[in-house]
């Protein structure tokens, strides 16, 4: 029995940085805004936060560093998708490359070196699901929530309104890449404690599909987070197994697949936000 | 300071916005350079000293602009029907696999054994392209994300293959394959890795592409779904089957670059993220540089390989890291797809 307490804690542990990401993400894509950049957001935000403990010793000003790394990074996507109105799914592909090649080049000089005084696991995962609640809470009981909301769905009735709708989708941008950045930030500060290449392991690209698993509801993502981690120690913990590793390891990109499908498949998308991914111009139709 | 609107601007404006593109992309990734502790004149100049300024480098450039052609020119045609195929490494992986299948397990005489590689290659990258292709013209779902994830389980499929029922009885200790029979090998021009019949085929492969987009009813079909698929339905164009064909396209040509690979380089199926080496992410670039045109990827891929032969110098010179090349990559999507905006409207002074 213990054991399965400890393998249920370490999935919820895993699910973490999944979780936070699908959050930042959510928050984004409420606002009409995909951001397809997670991936490249998180290696960032791991990259400075790491950086930042390694330098001044102090892994909650690490922690910290991440954040702002991370909502700074998207700037880019967001002047390119929100003011010129480019394809938002070509310009987050791009901010995706661009962060894991800048996170890369400029971390090689701390490749191998050890962090003097991680953090704890446990206060980041009280964070992630403190987080889950107060979006939910942000998102359907306050005025602001539902501004943002109304951006998603019906961005021109919402400027008729006098609501800004530029500004609110460019502070969504930004909140989801301080998610992202916190997330990263937990990987290299805590759960790793370390800067490794490439460690965030496509975990942005599963943030992305869990979005839209969980129907765009904060407290669902909990749930889903917390199962795509069961997924992820599974395939490391039968490694010695019969049954061959590889097929572990893919298995949770091939579950995103049979997500997607099934979700298209029962609710033909029904729940995604009514202006997700479209440029809004005013006075435009 | 206001913004009009341009319908059609003229090709000397497109061309400058995308020049001005390259400019800043290559400037911000100067200061990347800078930022790393390598002065950004001195990591081009090394760059250009490695490729264009040298007979082996000018074999480097070619040498990877091969799979870029092929990808590229497939890749420009599934972006005219709006089928953004993000899962080229997948597919090359998937391509190369195929071949080697063939070249390993199965006895065909000489000149037989190439022609049947690159026939599995194209069909196993085509099926692989398909899953994501089913699900968007069935269910909607979004392939960017599907294709994507079709890469990760092709890398792994191969992991299993070479390191398990695959793995080499010649070479211990090594997740190899055995070595491909000499029939199953290109030929490449001497002295170089150039496996030339791969690089005539990319070529004809993407004019073909740009007769079939621009002068047969096929190519048309492709060019109003990407345009406008309502419209498309409206005149009773069939979306899905169109939609599948583009797919089956773009996946077919990545297998043909991944049996090229193989065949030439490496004669042998390895850990397959030394076979694609990003390949297929880098002809994203190349296909949004070609504006849809197939045949334009054939100068497109040129460019992109001198970056890609380039990252490879400054690896060398500099120990950076094989990531360098996603920062072009990303720096050279993002200023191009602003550069389109400023491409479409002019900027007005005053009222």
């Amino acid at each position: 029995m213990e054991e399965v307490w400890a393998a249920l804690l370490r999935s919820v542990i895993f699910g973490t940085p999944i979780l936070i990401a699908a959050l930042g993400n959510l928050l984004n894509e409420r606002a009409g805004v995909v951001n397809l950049g997670v991936e490249g957001m998180m290696a960032v935000g791991a990259l400075a936060a790491f950086a930042t403990a390694q330098t001044t010793g102090s892994g909650g000003l690490g922690v910290l560093a991440g954040v702002l790394a991370g909502g700074l990074f998207t700037l880019p996507h967001a002047f390119v998708a929100i003011s010129l109105r480019a394809n938002q799914f070509v310009s987050g592909l791009a901010l995706a490359m661009l962060g894991l090649g800048l996170a890369g080049l400029l971390g090689k000089r701390f490749e191998g070196q050890p962090l003097l005084a991680p953090l704890p696991e446990m206060p980041f995962v009280y964070l992630g699901f403190g987080l889950a609640v107060a979006l939910w809470a942000f998102l359907y009981l306050t005025h602001a929530g539902l501004v943002l909301r109304s951006v998603g769905e019906n961005p021109a009735a919402a400027d008729l309104l006098g609501i800004p709708v530029y500004r609110v989708r460019y502070w969504a941008v930004a909140a989801g890449g301080m998610f992202a950045g916190l997330a990263g930030a937990f990987l290299a500060v805590s759960y790793r404690s370390s800067w490794t290449e490439g460690m965030t392991n496509q975990l942005g690209w599963i943030a992305i599909a869990l979005t839209i698993f969980v129907a765009w509801e904060p407290l669902r993502a909990v749930l889903g987070a917390y199962f795509f981690g069961l997924l992820y120690y599974l395939g490391f913990a039968l490694q010695d197994s019969a049954i061959p590793s590889v097929f572990l390891q893919a298995l949770p990109y091939a579950l995103v697949i049979v997500v997607l499908a099934l979700v298209a498949w029962r609710r033909r998308q029904g729940a995604a936000p009514e202006a997700l991914g479209l440029p809004y111009e005013r006075g435009r139709r | 300071m206001r913004l009009e609107y341009l319908p059609s601007p003229s090709p000397w404006r497109q061309a400058a916005a995308v020049a001005l593109a390259i400019l800043a992309a290559l400037g911000v990734a100067g200061l990347v350079f800078w930022a790393y502790g390598v002065p950004p004149l001195t990591a081009y100049a090394t760059l250009l000293r490695g490729t264009l300024a040298d007979p082996n480098g000018w074999a480097e450039v070619l040498r990877r602009a091969i799979p870029l052609i092929l990808v590229g020119a497939g890749l420009s045609l599934a972006f005219r029907a709006q089928f953004y195929n993000i899962g080229a490494e997948g597919q090359i992986a998937i391509g190369a696999t195929a071949a080697a299948g063939v070249a390993l397990f199965w006895p065909i005489e000489a000149p037989w054994m190439l022609p049947t590689m690159f026939l599995a290659g194209f069909l196993a990258g085509a099926a692989y392209a398909l899953v994501a292709a089913l699900l968007r013209a069935g269910l909607g779902v979004n392939e960017i994300l599907t294709t994507l994830m079709l890469n990760y389980i092709a890398y792994y499929l191969v992991q299993y293959l070479v390191q398990g029922p695959w793995r080499g009885r010649s070479l211990f200790g090594f997740a190899f394959t055995d070595p491909f029979p000499p029939q199953a090998v290109l030929p490449t021009l001497p002295g170089t890795l150039v496996h030339w019949p791969t690089l005539v085929l990319g070529v004809l492969l993407a004019l073909l592409l740009q007769f079939l987009l621009s002068r047969t009813t096929l190519g048309f079909r492709l060019r109003v779904v990407g345009a406008n698929p309502q419209a498309a339905r409206y005149v009773g164009i069939p979306v899905g089957p169109t939609l599948l064909v583009a797919a089956l396209i773009t996946g077919g040509l990545a297998g043909l670059a991944g049996v090229g690979e193989v065949a030439s380089i490496h004669k042998k199926l390895l850990d397959s993220s030394n076979i694609t080496l990003g390949y297929g992410f880098s002809a994203i670039i190349v296909a949004y540089l070609a504006r849809g045109q197939p045949a334009w990827a054939i100068l497109t891929a040129f460019l992109m390989a001198v970056l890609f032969a380039g990252g490879d110098v400054l690896k060398v010179a500099f120990q950076m890291p094989f990531r360098v090349m996603d920062v072009f990559s990303g720096l050279f999507l993002l200023f191009l797809i602003a550069s389109d905006f400023f491409a479409q409207h002019r900027v007005r002074w005053g009222r």
